[in-house]
């Protein structure tokens, strides 16, 4: 199976979940070469700012291209507009930065976590006053190899145990968690998970995603 | 193509360190038609004057206010030809701009693009500069109305109110005297009429002039004859 997929070929995966005024993104460590397991230090979760990163689960080479591209936009889109990208935005423009690659395509999917500005009901009164009560909401979405995008208000992932995954987040996911409750369904959602895939493993990193900052903590994991 | 004459820039610099061409392109522009913008508390006006070649020719089918987004609009004060080559290039590039991001472009955004079209063609061979200056009115990022100018040059500013065209200096004179800060959106429309006024010649009605408002609800339309006269009635 993964010699034939190159989804597959390097293992991997990345998931995110949406709490209450806050979300979670996660991955495990490992690379190798089918069932060759050459390292455990694989970083999937690119922070692009303080409230929105970007996960990549597949060919791990196409998985460092795209997420230099990513970064490359980013920073150009940064200096152009003098603010960052709204996840949404950027869920755009890692969209079509796959769909571009249609007929031959970047083997990997894409997990985005961020937090959303929310907005669309303060208009008409003046900026200021807008930024002074902030509030944030969850930004989950996930997406094909192509970049379908599909957006979702509880959990997202990619990679090689997502059928273990869908049944452990669908377990332990609620809504309205708080950012350490988040944490830990997060971690035990993935760790369970991964138990059961011979592809993925071998260390796991949880990234918490708050109004006040990125919290990160690497999780003890099978190492077998 | 490399060694055609098409490949060289009809804009090089005088010995006196000017470029003529763009000072050529100023002079269209400023024997160009007057138009005029006004930022607002609550929105931002623009507002031209629409000279018709004779009396035989159909007002209703000139149109200088054109839409760009549905937030932003756009005037231009010179040729005709040449803006309308703009507005289609502004169009296009909001509408990338929109499908790569998924929002709505900002006018600091597409006052960039434009401006570095109009530079471009300072610079590229067998090409003349654009022979008209813009004024476009819409919302930025941090959601604040905003009234920019682009010339011909390639050079953009962003003002609380300007004019541009062939009574540019007296508007601007008019303008700075009655400009404050707080002005709503209704009191910069009988503004802007009351500025073209100044300088109309002939009666002014609404057949030979345009208007283009964004309000609060981020919509630019450029009014009907009918919201024109209403607007003359009122400032009469």
């Amino acid at each position: 199976m993964s010699g034939s997929n190159p989804l597959h070929y390097n293992g991997g995966v990345v998931l995110s979940m949406a709490g209450d005024n806050c979300v979670s993104i996660a991955s495990d460590h490992r690379f190798g070469m089918s069932q060759l397991t050459l390292a455990c230090d694989a970083q999937r979760i690119e922070p692009l700012h303080d409230r929105l990163c970007v996960g990549l689960a597949g060919l791990a080479t196409d998985c460092t291209t795209l997420a230099e591209r990513f970064r490359y936009k980013h920073n150009m889109y940064r200096l152009r507009e003098k603010r960052v990208m709204r996840p949404r935005t950027f869920a755009a423009v890692a969209s079509s930065t796959l769909y571009e690659k249609r007929f031959a395509p970047y083997f990997t999917e894409v997990v985005i976590a961020g937090l959303e500005l929310e907005e669309d009901g303060k208009r008409g009164t003046s900026g200021a006053d807008a930024m002074t009560d902030a509030v944030y909401r969850p930004y989950v979405c996930s997406m094909d190899l192509l970049g379908a995008l599909m957006v979702t208000d509880n959990f997202a992932l990619a990679g090689t145990c997502a059928e273990s995954l869908y049944g452990t987040c669908e377990t332990f996911w609620q809504p309205g968690l708080d950012p350490d409750a988040l944490f830990e369904v997060t971690a035990q959602s993935l760790l369970a998970a991964l138990d059961r895939d011979c592809m993925s493993g071998w260390g796991a990193v949880v990234h918490v995603l708050t109004p006040e900052g990125i919290t990160t903590r690497e999780l003890e994991a099978r190492m077998d | 193509m490399a060694d055609t004459a098409s490949s060289f820039s009809l804009t090089v610099f005088s010995s006196s360190g000017k470029l003529n061409q763009l000072e050529y392109a100023l002079k269209a522009v400023n024997a160009g038609a007057t138009s005029l913008g006004i930022r607002a508390k609550n929105g931002c006006v623009i507002a031209t004057e629409k000279r018709l070649p004779s009396a035989l020719a159909d007002d209703a089918t000139i149109r200088k206010v054109e839409s760009v987004t549905e937030g932003i609009g756009m005037v231009y004060a010179g040729m005709g030809p040449d803006y309308r080559l703009l507005v289609q290039k502004a169009r296009k590039v909001a509408q990338t701009y929109y499908q790569t991001f998924r929002e709505p472009m900002p006018l600091a955004q597409l006052v960039r693009e434009l401006a570095t079209v109009m530079q471009e063609f300072t610079q590229s061979g067998g090409v003349r500069p654009f022979g008209c200056s813009l004024l476009l009115v819409g919302y930025d990022a941090e959601e604040e109305p905003q009234l920019a100018q682009v010339d011909p040059s390639g050079s953009f500013f962003f003002w609380k109110a300007s004019a541009i065209g062939k009574n540019m200096v007296n508007a601007k004179t008019f303008l700075e005297k009655r400009y404050q800060d707080d002005v709503e959106l209704e009191d910069a429309v009988h503004m802007a009429v009351l500025t073209l006024k100044e300088g109309f010649e002939g009666k002014i009605t609404e057949r030979n002039i345009e208007i283009g408002i964004v309000g609060p609800d981020r919509r630019f339309v450029a009014l009907r004859p009918a919201a024109i006269r209403d607007y003359l009635g009122e400032v009469e």
